[in-house]
C-alpha cells in the first residue's frame, strides 16, 4: 500500500550502520548528514525520542533509529550521525550509528521481505536487497514517520 | 478589461481602502443604532459608501456601483432629513452594509457577485416614497447625486457662468498615497470651462531637485455653474494630502491676468518641471499653503499610513528573531572569554542588548492590531444567527482598540464565530421564555476584549439561561463520554461542553450543530497558546473567557536548571521566587508537600519529577521555587535546581506530531546554540503525577 511507482528503472541508497546490520533509504529523502549533537530530550515521550536539537535556528525532532527499530542500542562513538530526512513536510533526523555507502540498484533488484520475516515492525522494512553477500534493507520512510507520529501522539 | 500589472496594484490597493471604507460604515451605523443621530454620522456613513461607489466606477464594477448608489440614495434621504431613522431601517442598513461587503470581496477575489434583489426592493421601497424623481436616472453620474441647491442663481446665468479660481498644491503625499495631479485636474475640466496654470516657481535647480517632493501646484480658473461644494468634492479623495482654496471671484479681476497664463492648455505631466517660469507668482503658494489649515481644519489630521507586505514584516519578525539569539550567543562567549564586566566590549553589549530589545517591541508593535474589524464581523454574525434563530440580539463590544498579533486576530476569527453563534443558538433563550423569566426580550451578548498582565483576554457572554447542567451532565452519559455514577462539580459540568462529540441542541438548528463543537473551538484556542474558560450562572448567563499570549514570536522568560536540563518558564506566570528551608515546608500526606508563603499553604511541585527527569528532587532545603499564580486564581509552586537568568526567548514552534508532550509550550534556542523548552506552567501542575489535592486541581478531560 505504500509501494510508490518508479518512475526511472534504478535508484539511488544511502546506506548506514545500526547494530551491525546494514540498512538503507531512498537518498532523494536525505536532506543532510549531521555531526552528533546533545539533544535536549521531550519529556512524556516514547523512549526511542531522543529529542530536538537546532537546525541552523529550527528545533528538529531527533529519534533513536535503532530503538526504533527495536535493535540492541550501541553505546555512541564519534562516528555516530544525524541524518536529516524529509518525508512530505516534515523534517526529522535518524540517529544511526555510521553512514556507509551510496549505492545505486535497480528495481529488480529490491525484493519484498518475505511475510514471516517481517516480525513485530509491519511495513516499516520495504525491500530487501543482497549484495555481495551482505543484505541490505531498505526503510520504508512514511512508515516511519507516520507510525511514530500515531505512537507519539 | 485586461488589467496589466499596474493596473492590478491599483485596484488591489482600491480594495484594501474599501476595507477600510466598509469599517468606517460598519462604525457609523453602530453609532447611528447607539442613539447617536447627528448628521456627522450619517455623513461619515454616507461618505463611506460615496467612496466605494466612485472607487467602484472607475473600475467598471457595475453591480456594486448600482448597489452603492441605492443604499447612498436612501441614506441621502437620512441625511437630508426626509427619512426618519427607525429600528427597522437601521436593520435594512446594516443588511445593506452586509451586503455590500459581500459584493466587494465577491469582486476583489472575482467571485460571482451575489444578487441582493430583495434587498434592493427593500432599498428602493425607501427611495421611491420619499427621494423618487433623483434616483434612476443618474447612476452612472458619480457626484451628482446631491447636488440640488436650494437657490440656483446659475439658472439665469447661462451665458456668463461664475468664475472659480482654485489654487491646489499637492503634497508629497499625496503622490505617495497613489493619487496623481493629472485625474483631479481632468474632473475639474469636465465641471466646465477650465482654465489650467501650472506653477513652477517652486521647482529648484535640477541638482537640489528630490524626486520624490511634490513641486508643482496648479492654478485653476473655472467657470461652471455647480456650487463650491461640488468643486471641492473633487478633491474628496486627496483630502489632507493636498492644499485646496475654492474662491468665486470677480469676473473683471479675473479676466486681466488669466490670457497671459493660458500657455497650458494640455494638463502638464507632473514630471515635466524643465520650463522655468519665473514671473509666475510666487505668492500663490506660499498663501494655499498657509490657507491649509483653515480648509482641511474640520477633518481630523490624516495619519500617514504605509501599506506593507506582510511576508516582509513576517521576514522581519524572522531577522529580528535571529538577532536576539545571536545577541545572546555573543554576550555569551564575550562572558567565556572572561572580559572584564567594565571593559569597553561588555559596556558595548549592554547597549546592543538594550537595542535589541527596542527593535523587537517595535518590530512586535508593527504586527499589532487592534481587534475592532474582527469583533465587527461578529456583529454581522450577531446580527445574522439571530434572524435565523428569530431572536433580537443586541450585540455589546468593549475594548475594540485592545492590539493583538495579526496571526493571533487571524486565528481567532472562526473560534469566535463559533462562540457567538453558540452563545445567540443555544446560551440565549427563545423571546417568550425571556418574557417569562423577567427579562428584556432583546437578548444581549457581550464581546469584549482587555489586556490583563501580559496577555489579552476576549470574553464571550450572554445573559441567557446559563447552563443547564442536569441535562449536560445527563447527555455525556448517554454518550458515554462520563460514567454514569460521576459525581461532577459545576464547574466540571461546564467543562464537558469542551468534550470532543458533545453538543447540547437537542433539536439540530440551521445554525450550529454543523458537528463542530466547543472541543474545535478549545484546540483553536489552545494551538495559539491560549486557554479558554467557562462560568456560567443559572438564570443570569453563560461566559467564555479566552486568556491569549499577546504574541506567538517572543516570549519574557526565567531561564532554569532542573535535574542537568535547562527550561524556560514564561514569566507572566511567575508571581515570586522563594528559597525553600525547612521550617516553610510542610508535609500534608506522604509525596504531598506544600510550601508557607505568608500564611498561606501552596502546593509544592518537583518541575524535574513532573517532566519526568527524575524521580526524586532529593533535599529541598536550599532549593528555589517559583510561584505561579494560575488564571483561576489557584497558586502552585514549582521546586527548580537553579534560576539562569531573566530574558526575553524567541518562540520556535514544535511539531505537533513528533514532539506533542503535556506541560511542553515550544522551545527557543539559547544563546549556546542548544534548545531549551518553554514549560506551561499551568499544564504541568494540571498534569502533575499525584498531585497535592490542597488546590482545586481541573478535572482532566483528556485522561
Amino acid at each position: 500500500m505504500t509501494e510508490t511507482p518508479q518512475k526511472s528503472k534504478s535508484i539511488e541508497l544511502l546506506t548506514f550502520k545500526l547494530s551491525d546490520q546494514e540498512y538503507s533509504l531512498d537518498i532523494m529523502c536525505v536532506r543532510e548528514i549531521r555531526g552528533w549533537t546533545k539533544a535536549t530530550p521531550l519529556p512524556h515521550t516514547p523512549s526511542y525520542m531522543k529529542g530536538v536539537i537546532n537546525l541552523r535556528g529550527a528545533v528538529l525532532p531527533v529519534m533513536d533509529l535503532a530503538r526504533r527499530l527495536g535493535l540492541p542500542v550501541t553505546d555512541h562513538t564519534d562516528r555516530n550521525v544525524i541524518i536529516v530526512v524529509k518525508h512530505e513536510e516534515t523534517l526529522a533526523g535518524l540517529l544511526v550509528d555510521a553512514v556507509s555507502d551510496i549505492i545505486a540498484l535497480s528495481d529488480e533488484d529490491m525484493q519484498p521481505p518475505p511475510d514471516a520475516a517481517t516480525g513485530t515492525q509491519p511495513g516499516v522494512i520495504k525491500s530487501l536487497t543482497l549484495i555481495e553477500d551482505r543484505m541490505i534493507r531498505t526503510l520504508d520512510l512514511s512508515q516511519l514517520v507516520t507510525t511514530l507520529q500515531s505512537d507519539a501522539a | 478589461m485586461t488589467s496589466p500589472d499596474p493596473m492590478a496594484e491599483i485596484r488591489a490597493s482600491f480594495f484594501i481602502e474599501c476595507e477600510e471604507l466598509l469599517e468606517a460604515m460598519q462604525d457609523g451605523l453602530q453609532q447611528l443604532e447607539d442613539g447617536l443621530h447627528d448628521s456627522e454620522t450619517i455623513n461619515v456613513v454616507f461618505r463611506a459608501v460615496h467612496s466605494i461607489k466612485g472607487g467602484a466606477g472607475a473600475f467598471g464594477l457595475e453591480q456594486m456601483v448600482r448597489f452603492a448608489h441605492r443604499f447612498e440614495t436612501v441614506l441621502d434621504g437620512v441625511r437630508a432629513g426626509t427619512l426618519a431613522i427607525s429600528p427597522d431601517l437601521m436593520k435594512l442598513f446594516f443588511r445593506a452594509g452586509d451586503h455590500l461587503s459581500d459584493i466587494v470581496r465577491a469582486s476583489r477575489d472575482d467571485d460571482d457577485v451575489p444578487q441582493g434583489e430583495v434587498l434592493a426592493a427593500e432599498l428602493d421601497a425607501h427611495i421611491s416614497a420619499d427621494a423618487g424623481e433623483e434616483a434612476e436616472e443618474e447612476i452612472d453620474f458619480q457626484p451628482m447625486g446631491i447636488a440640488l441647491d436650494l437657490d440656483l442663481p446659475a439658472l439665469d446665468l447661462e451665458d456668463a457662468p461664475p468664475l472659480w479660481r482654485i489654487t491646489f498644491a499637492p503634497e508629497a503625499d499625496m503622490y505617495e498615497s497613489g493619487s496623481e495631479a493629472f485625474p483631479i485636474l481632468k474632473a475639474l475640466a469636465d465641471l466646465g470651462d477650465a482654465d489650467v496654470t501650472c506653477d513652477t516657481s517652486s521647482v529648484p535647480p535640477l541638482a537640489e531637485l528630490a524626486p520624490e517632493s511634490a513641486y508643482l501646484s496648479w492654478r485653476i480658473d473655472l467657470r461652471t455653474q455647480v456650487d463650491e461644494a461640488e468643486i471641492r468634492s473633487v478633491f474628496e479623495f486627496v483630502e489632507g494630502l493636498c492644499a485646496v482654496t475654492v474662491e468665486r471671484v470677480d469676473d473683471a479681476a479675473s479676466e486681466l491676468d488669466v490670457p497671459e497664463d493660458i500657455a497650458v492648455p494640455d494638463l502638464p505631466p507632473e514630471d515635466a518641471p524643465s520650463l522655468d517660469r519665473p514671473g509666475q507668482d510666487p505668492m500663490a503658494t506660499a498663501e494655499t499653503a498657509s490657507k491649509r489649515p483653515a480648509t482641511t481644519g474640520s477633518t481630523p489630521a490624516a495619519k500617514t499610513v504605509v501599506r506593507v507586505d506582510l511576508d516582509r514584516i513576517e521576514r522581519l519578525v524572522n531577522l529580528v528573531g535571529e538577532l536576539v539569539i545571536n545577541q545572546a550567543m555573543l554576550s555569551q562567549s564575550l562572558e567565556s572569554a572572561g572580559l572584564s564586566p567594565h571593559s569597553d566590549a561588555m559596556n558595548g553589549l549592554d547597549e546592543f542588548q538594550r537595542l535589541t530589545r527596542d527593535i523587537q517591541d517595535s518590530v512586535m508593535m508593527i504586527r499589532a492590531q487592534p481587534v475592532k474589524p474582527l469583533f465587527q464581523r461578529m456583529s454581522r454574525i450577531v446580527r445574522e444567527s439571530s434572524a435565523a434563530v428569530g431572536k433580537d440580539v443586541r450585540l455589546l463590544t468593549d475594548g475594540d482598540a485592545t492590539e493583538v498579533d495579526k496571526t493571533v486576530i487571524e486565528r481567532l476569527a472562526d473560534p469566535l464565530t463559533h462562540m457567538i453563534r453558540n452563545a445567540v443558538d443555544h446560551g440565549l433563550e427563545a423571546p417568550h421564555a425571556r418574557a417569562e423569566a423577567g427579562k428584556s426580550p432583546e437578548g444581549t451578548v457581550k464581546l469584549s476584549a482587555a489586556h490583563r498582565s501580559g496577555r489579552v483576554v476576549i470574553e464571550v457572554s450572554d445573559d441567557g439561561a446559563g447552563i443547564n447542567r442536569p441535562k449536560v451532565q445527563q447527555i455525556a452519559m448517554d454518550k458515554g463520554l462520563i460514567p454514569t455514577d460521576a459525581v461532577l462539580s459545576d464547574g466540571e459540568i461546564d467543562n464537558l461542553l469542551f468534550l470532543p462529540g458533545f453538543s447540547t441542541a437537542s433539536s439540530v438548528s440551521d445554525l450550529s450543530g454543523r458537528g463542530v463543537g466547543m472541543d474545535v473551538v478549545k484546540t483553536a484556542i489552545q494551538s495559539l497558546g491560549g486557554r479558554i474558560a467557562i462560568t456560567s450562572v443559572p438564570g443570569a448567563g453563560t461566559t467564555f473567557s479566552i486568556s491569549l499570549p499577546l504574541t506567538l514570536a517572543v516570549l519574557d522568560g526565567m531561564v532554569v536548571n532542573v535535574a542537568e536540563e535547562t527550561l524556560v518558564v514564561p514569566l507572566n506566570v511567575v508571581a515570586e521566587t522563594l528559597t525553600l528551608s525547612d521550617d516553610t515546608i510542610d508535609e500534608v500526606e506522604p509525596g504531598a508537600q506544600v510550601v508557607r508563603v505568608r500564611g498561606g499553604f501552596v502546593p509544592l511541585f518537583d518541575l524535574g519529577q513532573a517532566l519526568g527527569y527524575r524521580t526524586d528532587p532529593g533535599n529541598l532545603t536550599g532549593s528555589v521555587a517559583l510561584l505561579i499564580s494560575q488564571e483561576d486564581g489557584s497558586r502552585a509552586a514549582l521546586i527548580v535546581d537553579e534560576i539562569q537568568d531573566q530574558r526575553q526567548v524567541v518562540i520556535k514552534g514544535l511539531d505537533d506530531a513528533f514532539c506533542r508532550s503535556p506541560g511542553i509550550a515550544a522551545a527557543t534556542i539559547l544563546g549556546d546554540g542548544q534548545i531549551a523548552l518553554i514549560i506551561d506552567p499551568s499544564d504541568i501542575i494540571a498534569h502533575a503525577p499525584k498531585g497535592v489535592a490542597a488546590a482545586p486541581t481541573s478535572l482532566r478531560l483528556e485522561a
